[in-house]
């Protein structure tokens, strides 16, 4: 039997996905079904002996108990509204400045981008030394010499919250400003132009012009932050491992100690899936909203 | 927005880009009495004491060592399999194609702890915690997504006719994209490298749970477990982390372009 052209085509590029396939299925699609069977079954890492019984959904009903873990739930409700809402201001307005044309703009660009850049394991290592409650520079720049009025910014939970919140902002930002500068540059200058001649000032050319047409933008990149922050970690790990008094313990941290820094394999698991499960749901609405957006505007 | 607001805004902006991480760098030139002073040291004694102490006693060569392999190796395997990946969904007739990518989207936002246990536990089964390619391998899964996205919209964006006039000179699909269509898209296939290999150059995660013991572990995790006796040894962090930054500085000053149209292209076209 002759197989036709667009069959054997079909045949071939099948063939051509297999090896980005075997990638994504053996270290990402099966690890996530993997953890939901590993969060019905009791093990821990420690007492090997133990086995893996199966133990139905109590896991979960610890789970349901754990006050650190709904702690650490809303820790990262809270951090993943907060750092978003600020990365997309801010981002804003890097995306404003480094679209004008100026001499110098790539220099400024580049130097935007360096946050970006910079591995967040050290990011995180400055900002604690910045934050240091005898030598940082933040209470020097605030109180000077007076070191009695010195704060202790990470030993108390609402400030070592905000300085989580602070570092995190500093170093996505103009992530965020990129992906609003992409929809930015894609406004046509006869608009401004128009607007100019009908006597627009600038601040209604931004509200009328600018706004409505980078909207989808900033849809795409509320979704990139959104989805990114909700796997804070490194961090957490560097500047607080949590504390004080788990004030900025989050999923991902916690997730992480109970299961390797504690050994409950099984348990852990839970936090796991309740972690996919929850940006499954949001990233499900944001492409909703996103995807009828574009596609529509796109036909 | 009026000229003089905007030169405030744009000098506001880079100073807050850059001086903090400045700072961390002047710190790394400092003694151990000048990064603990009040007020602090504005102009630093210059002393390489900090560098030669993080080489010689907390292993920065090791670490550096090991985060180029693994970044390294990541690249190449990752945009191999891309090219191949982008290619087949831009240019080939083929089902499915939007739940493709749109599957591959969803691998690099849903965050790293929901597979984190089963990862480590099949490479424990497999023997690779503590291997190079224990980390290369999922590395390059969590970078597939970002190579592929790249590449497929590059190779949109060539002529569809280059295509059809190789096939007719007798070029096999594999001949046609590495000797026609690979080098035409080499601009998208450099952007694509240079943000895999920034991304494995900075991983911690998945890092610190695969590389338990120092011999493998990479800058990121060596970094964030560098440890005194008695205090925090801020130098050798300062150096540490101004000798893993500093090729990631010089490649977005001279890559800028690239990198923001790499890290655009993908989000707006898809």
């Amino acid at each position: 039997m002759r197989l036709s052209l667009l069959t054997r085509e079909r045949i071939f590029a099948s063939s051509l996905l297999i090896p980005c396939f075997l990638f994504v299925f053996a270290f990402a699609f099966y690890p996530i079904f993997y953890s939901l069977f590993l969060s019905l079954h009791k093990i821990i890492l420690s007492l090997p002996y133990l086995g893996s019984p199966f133990v139905g959904l109590d896991n979960y009903k610890e789970l349901l108990g754990d006050r650190v873990a709904l702690h650490s739930l809303i820790n990262t409700l809270v951090f993943v509204f907060s750092t978003t809402i600020l990365e997309i201001l801010f981002g804003l307005v890097i995306a404003l400045v480094i679209n004008r044309h100026f001499k110098g703009r790539g220099i400024v660009r580049a130097a935007v981008l360096i946050p970006w850049a910079i591995p967040t394991v050290v990011s995180s290592q400055m900002w604690k030394l910045i934050f240091n409650d005898k030598y940082g520079l933040l209470n020097y720049i605030l109180s000077g010499s007076n070191t009695s009025a010195y704060t202790a910014w990470l030993a108390h939970p609402a400030t070592a919250f905000m300085a989580i919140v602070a570092a995190d902002v500093w170093k996505t930002s103009s992530f965020a400003g990129l992906l609003i500068l992409a929809g930015l540059q894609l406004i046509p200058d006869e608009l401004y132009e128009a607007a100019e001649i009908d006597g627009a000032s600038s601040w209604q050319q931004f509200r009328e012009i600018t706004l409505p047409l980078i909207k989808p933008a900033i849809l795409i990149a509320l979704l990139f932050r959104t989805m990114d922050a909700f796997r804070v970690f490194d961090l957490v790990f560097v500047m607080t491992q949590g504390g004080p008094a788990d004030s900025t313990n989050v999923l991902q941290f916690y997730g992480y100690k109970k299961i390797f820094a504690e050994g409950f394999m099984g348990y852990g698991s839970t936090i796991s899936v309740l972690v996919f499960f929850i940006t499954f749901t949001v990233s499900l609405i944001y492409i909703r909203t996103i995807g009828t957006r574009l596609f529509h505007e796109k036909r | 927005m009026n000229k003089s607001l905007f030169y405030i805004t744009t000098f506001i902006v880079v100073s807050l880009s850059l001086l903090p991480f400045l700072w961390f760098v002047n710190t790394s030139l400092k003694t151990p009495i000048e990064i603990t002073a009040i007020p602090p040291v504005l102009v630093p004694s210059g002393t390489l004491n900090s560098y030669q102490s993080a080489i010689e006693d907390y292993n920065l060569l090791h670490f550096l060592k090991n985060s180029l392999i693994v970044a390294g190796i990541t690249t190449i395997i990752t945009i191999l399999v891309s090219i191949i990946t982008g290619y087949t969904l831009a240019r080939l007739r083929i089902k499915y194609k939007g739940l493709i990518m749109g599957s591959l989207l969803v691998v690099s936002m849903f965050p790293q702890i929901s597979i984190a246990g089963p990862v480590w536990k099949i490479l424990q089964d497999l023997g690779w915690l503590n291997s190079y390619q224990g980390l290369i391998i999922p590395y390059v899964t969590l970078t597939l997504p970002l190579g592929v996205w790249i590449l497929a919209s590059f190779f949109k964006d060539l002529p569809p006719d280059l295509e059809a006039s190789a096939r007719i000179d007798g070029c096999s699909h594999f001949q046609t994209l590495f000797k026609i269509i690979v080098p035409l898209a080499a601009p998208g296939v450099f952007t694509a490298a240079i943000l895999v290999f920034i991304y494995a150059w900075n991983e911690f995660f998945f890092a610190l749970l695969i590389m338990t013991q120092q011999d493998f572990q990479t800058l990121p995790v060596g970094i964030a477990l560098f440890q005194g006796q008695y205090t925090m040894p801020w130098g050798e962090i300062a150096a540490a982390s101004t000798v893993s930054t500093v090729p990631l500085v010089l490649m977005v000053f001279i890559f800028q372009k690239r990198i923001i149209s790499g890290l655009t292209s993908g989000a707006m076209k898809g």
